[in-house]
């Protein structure tokens, strides 16, 4: 069986008065039906330009200049604009950070589901409405709030709604750019079970990117670590969280409290992540490596396999560990 | 409390709900945002207090009128045993340059046209403290050295928008701290920054508690974070405190059906294998709606008849621990 979707070297750039800006450096990745993939690192690191290089989203400065992105084996990334429009939402849905705001004040929940489901689909209006409805349920909102308009809404309520909007047209994949992180903890928590539960059930790929690699535990099958555009580390969750191996997942994991730890602040990661503008040759987290060695100054590590499926971007990663 | 520093007897905030002007006419009483409803604590020298609550419990509130940031409606606020007086304007003097507050964005807390310089040294041309642009220099470069920007001297003569998110909010710090306060309300100082800075930001606070005896309200919604970092938490829901006690205590051995519901929920790195949360149902209540009884009982599993009447009280459970619920 084909895979939904395989991201394989991809490179995307930003066009600025100082110089291209290599957002996305050689990123690789696939995602199985039904299967939901994190991605986290600090902010710039690329995961977001990630996630709009798949929806094919990125701002007129932006271009993909490299990779291939196959949805089913169709490469998006050599789309033109006509035919991607046609893909986009249908296939492929992106929920953003505070998308909450994205809603029309002016026009009824429900229409604004309906639009698109009567853009994309071609349907009549009864039809529309009775979709809407229809998701709405799912995302956990009475049908009867259809008519009702975004200010009527709690914060969690507009997220929701949002969700439905990303699912009107059950789309295959859905990528959720830090979704809950604008909401209070038990509505993202809600929220984050409610995602996974749709997305189990309808078997949709899911991109969750986050910050925060607390949640990612209970949502995700596939961790994939970033680092200055490039994915550093990469596994199933246990990988990832029981089975680290680099350095840098290490100190990121360290830096959020465990109340089953120690009562101690974390160190931190010192120093700060590298100007994208200027990538110095070698391995990029080598600045702030506590483990560094002087090849890594040098010589950029390549992405090896340490088990099924782990893999990890450094020079002293030792393979098959625990295996 | 020995040392105390902080202490907050009965503090009510209520806004006035803007009604219609017909339905002024007909009805009588003005609907109201009991934004803080009843709240009592103290902090003393050098504690950290965490005040954790989803939003809209009114935590902000309640440190913006520990701060006289706001008009109270009624209660007190006693700094070192004297209770605050917002029109007595020497004793307000005083009182803001020993208590200060860090809010959450450090992007919109500093003004984009200003130098570093200018907003790190705003405290002391506004009370007059300095008496030549050396001094005033020397002051600014040392309080940024304290706040982990060093040399000072490179961060003087740059705008915000040239630093990174950590780098800002350590510049506010800056600010905050020039006066040598001995109370900071921080709001959420970390919730913007990425985990990697964060802990960065929590050490330094850290290290004026430890050499300065400070003293902080630390407002979350975050309680693995608030854990880590304080003496007590207190938990509030809908303008009122649910349960305080020990930072262990709270988190570790929670009493109040809420407070079990946020620790359950409460996000930890690493595997987990159940992969779904319990959640409590729907979301917290809007403040103007009046909840007679306990404000907690129509989203809690364990309410009966009583919560329905009576509102509990905080009573102490173990020492120290206090709880607002029938079930104790």
């Amino acid at each position: 069986m084909k895979k939904l979707l395989e991201v394989e070297n991809l490179n995307t750039w930003f066009h600025t008065s100082k110089g291209d800006l290599k957002a996305v450096r050689g990123v690789s990745f696939d995602l199985e039906y039904g299967e939901s993939l994190g991605l986290v690192g600090e902010s710039g690191c690329g995961k977001t330009t990630c996630a709009l290089s798949i929806a094919r989203l990125l701002p007129k400065e932006g271009r993909i200049t490299g990779g291939k992105i196959l949805l089913e084996g169709v490469d998006l990334a050599a789309m033109t604009e006509e035919e991607i429009r046609k893909k986009r939402w249908k296939d492929v849905s992106i929920v953003f950070q505070g998308a909450m705001n994205a809603l029309n004040p002016v026009m009824k929940v429900g229409d604004q589901i309906s639009e698109a489901i009567i853009l994309h689909d071609k349907t009549s209006k009864e039809e529309a409405k009775r979709r809407t409805a229809e998701i709405l349920e799912l995302v956990e909102i009475s049908a009867k709030r259809a008519e009702n308009y975004p200010h009527e809404f709690s914060g969690g309520m507009k997220q929701r709604a949002m969700i439905a909007m990303a699912l009107a047209c059950n789309p295959k994949i859905v990528i959720g750019d830090e979704p809950t992180t604008a909401l209070d903890v038990m509505v993202q928590a809600q929220i984050l079970n409610l995602l996974n539960k749709i997305r189990k059930e309808y078997r949709m790929g899911f991109i969750l990117i986050t910050h925060d690699l607390s949640v990612l535990g209970e949502i995700c099958d596939k961790i994939a670590v970033m680092y200055a555009g490039k994915i550093v580390e990469m596994g199933t969750v246990e990988d990832i969280f029981e089975r680290t191996a680099h350095p840098y997942t290490k100190k990121l994991i360290s830096c959020f409290p465990n109340i089953h730890g120690e009562k101690v602040i974390p160190e931190g990661i010192p120093g700060s992540p590298p100007n994208m503008l200027a990538i110095r040759p070698g391995c990029s987290f080598a600045p702030r490596c506590t483990e560094k060695q002087p090849c890594c100054e040098q010589s950029e590590p390549e992405s090896r396999q340490i088990g099924a499926g782990h893999y990890a971007a450094c020079h002293f990663v030792r393979g098959g560990e625990g295996r | 409390m020995k040392n105390e520093i902080i202490r907050v007897e009965g503090l009510k905030v209520y806004y006035d709900l803007k009604d219609s002007f017909v339905s002024n006419l007909f009805t009588k009483k003005k609907k109201q945002v009991r934004a803080v409803d009843d709240v009592s604590f103290s902090i003393g020298k050098g504690e950290i207090l965490s005040l954790v609550g989803e939003s809209g419990s009114g935590k902000t509130t309640t440190g913006k009128a520990i701060l006289q940031l706001l008009k109270i409606t009624e209660g007190n606020i006693l700094f070192h045993g004297s209770r605050a007086n917002p029109e007595d304007k020497a004793y307000m003097k005083s009182f803001r340059q020993k208590a200060q507050m860090i809010f959450q964005d450090p992007y919109q807390a500093l003004n984009p046209r200003h130098l570093v310089l200018d907003l790190v040294a705003e405290p002391l041309d506004v009370n007059r403290l300095v008496s030549s642009a050396k001094e005033r220099e020397e002051r600014v470069v040392l309080a940024l050295e304290q706040a982990g920007l060093s040399p000072g001297g490179d961060y003087l003569y740059r705008y915000p928008h040239e630093l990174s998110g950590g780098q800002r909010q350590r510049v506010v710090i800056a600010g905050a701290m020039i006066m040598n306060p001995e109370f900071i309300v921080a709001d959420e100082p970390v919730s913007m920054l990425d985990a990697s800075i964060r802990t960065g930001i929590l050490r330094l606070m850290m290290k004026f508690r430890e050499e300065r005896e400070l003293a902080y309200l630390f407002i979350t919604h975050d309680l693995s974070l608030a854990w880590l970092i304080s003496d007590r938490i207190a938990i509030m829901y809908l303008g009122s405190i649910l349960e305080i006690g020990s930072a262990d205590d709270v988190i570790k051995r929670a009493l109040h059906p809420y407070t079990k519901a946020l620790t359950a929920i409460m996000p930890t790195p690493g595997v987990n294998p159940e992969k779904q949360r319990n959640t409590l149902p729907g979301e917290i209540a809007s403040a103007a709606e009046e909840i007679v009884g306990c404000k907690f009982r129509t989203r809690c599993d364990k309410a009966f008849d009583k919560c329905a009447c009576e509102r509990p009280a905080l009573k102490e459970i173990e020492d120290g621990h206090f709880v607002a619920c029938h079930l104790y």
